[in-house]
């Protein structure tokens, strides 16, 4: 059934999901992709959509995917399932095992969970942009997209002026709305 | 009735809260903190950083934690549930009416082409984010003068990108449970934690 199987594979990674949505991207990536409910680009997309949309960054993917497989029903169980593993452990933590978070065991579990996720969560930033800059067949990719350049040299240049002149960083949807304006032009030509 | 009362307020901030705060995450702890501690004083500001500590160790969207904390601390079970409603229900409504929309909205070609320029944003922007974490956790380190994970952060990005640039059919969800079981016979030894408080000073 549909509905349970779209409730468990987001419980799935909502239990898995520590360090908030970033981490949860190549979890996310991963259970979609092997059930091939939306297809890698669509995914990239629908990741810029859940930056330029309010709330939380993790809930919105599901939403999605579980509306497009399964209707209203479908985007409830997927929602429900993303959501319920972090609402019932803050419960249990908050009411029942008050010191359960100070226990040296679950600490030092921590300690290799935690770090051990920046590292994948990097890989997966550098593989996407990496991805983009490149074509063709896994193996022999040499062949540099020149488009994808293009936007990831004027990209970092925009971050790093920003940064320089105005001591800010560029907020993540203005650095989308700039991008699909690059997209536009540089894709269309 | 206060039951009511409290449970109406808890309903409208974080319907307020889920529906105004882009980019997730932090952003959404920000307004939290000008609602439910400036405003509403449902809880002081000292508690949300102790939420935010233990959202960092739970899984899950931090802004969802602490919606069930502050929840739960002002009505109970039922307090918890609203409050998690609240902050879910506006993207959800968004979300759900873009899927509706999307598929043919790609389809244009100029459309088509603007993601193709945020393709590579999205890149930049988990790798940035990656890049902060890495940032906050060797600064932790310092202090505390141990580099064993860098040496967990290391593994976990070249088995990462391993695992991508070869396709090989390996779940992160594997890769987190064992450093998970790694953390636990290393760390565990070398008494992690010998006061009680010291989890604030290590996650904030």
């Amino acid at each position: 059934m549909i509905y349970l199987e779209l409730f468990l594979a987001f419980l799935k990674i909502g239990c898995f999901a520590f360090g908030g949505a970033y981490g949860a991207i190549p979890l996310i990536q991963e259970v979609v992709l092997s059930h091939s409910w939306i297809d890698p680009e669509t995914l990239i997309y629908f990741i810029a959509v859940s930056e330029s949309t309010p709330g939380p960054i993790m809930v919105n993917p599901a939403t999605y995917v579980g509306s497009q497989q399964g209707g209203v029903f479908g985007a409830v169980a997927a929602t429900v399932g993303v959501v319920l593993p972090s609402f019932i452990i803050i419960l249990l933590v908050t009411a029942v095992f008050k010191g359960f978070l100070k226990n040296k065991n679950i600490q030092a579990t921590l300690k290799g969970i935690k770090p051990a996720l920046v590292g994948i969560i990097i890989a997966t930033g550098v593989f996407m942009i990496s991805d983009n800059l490149m074509r063709g067949p896994l193996v022999s990719r040499i062949v540099i997209d020149w488009r994808g350049a293009i936007i990831l040299g004027l990209l970092t240049l925009a971050i790093v002026m920003q940064k320089k002149i105005f001591k800010k960083s560029l907020s993540p949807i203005l650095l989308i709305v700039i991008s699909a304006c690059m997209g536009m032009m540089v894709y269309s030509i | 009735m206060k039951n009511k009362n409290i449970w109406l307020s808890l309903l409208q901030t974080f319907m307020k809260v889920g529906l105004f705060t882009f980019g997730g995450g932090y952003a959404m702890i920000a307004l939290i903190d000008s609602e439910c501690v400036d405003k509403k004083e449902w809880i002081t500001s000292d508690e949300l950083m102790d939420v935010t500590a233990i959202a960092e160790s739970t899984p899950g969207p931090i802004a969802i934690n602490c919606a069930t904390y502050v929840g739960y601390k002002q009505a109970g079970f039922w307090g918890s549930l609203i409050a998690t409603f609240g902050i879910v229900f506006p993207s959800f409504m968004i979300m759900y009416i873009v899927s509706m929309f999307l598929d043919h909205f790609l389809e244009i070609s100029i459309i088509a082409s603007a993601f193709k320029g945020i393709k590579v944003a999205v890149g930049i922007l988990i790798l940035s984010a990656g890049i902060k974490m890495l940032q906050k956790m060797i600064r932790q380190m310092k202090k505390q003068g141990k580099k064993l994970p860098l040496v967990f952060m290391v593994c976990g990005f070249l088995v990462m990108l391993i695992i991508d640039i070869f396709t090989l059919d390996f779940s992160t969800f594997y890769l987190i449970l064992i450093a998970g079981a790694l953390g636990f016979l290393l760390f565990r030894k070398g008494g992690a934690i010998k006061k009680r408080g010291a989890i604030h000073n290590d996650l904030s």
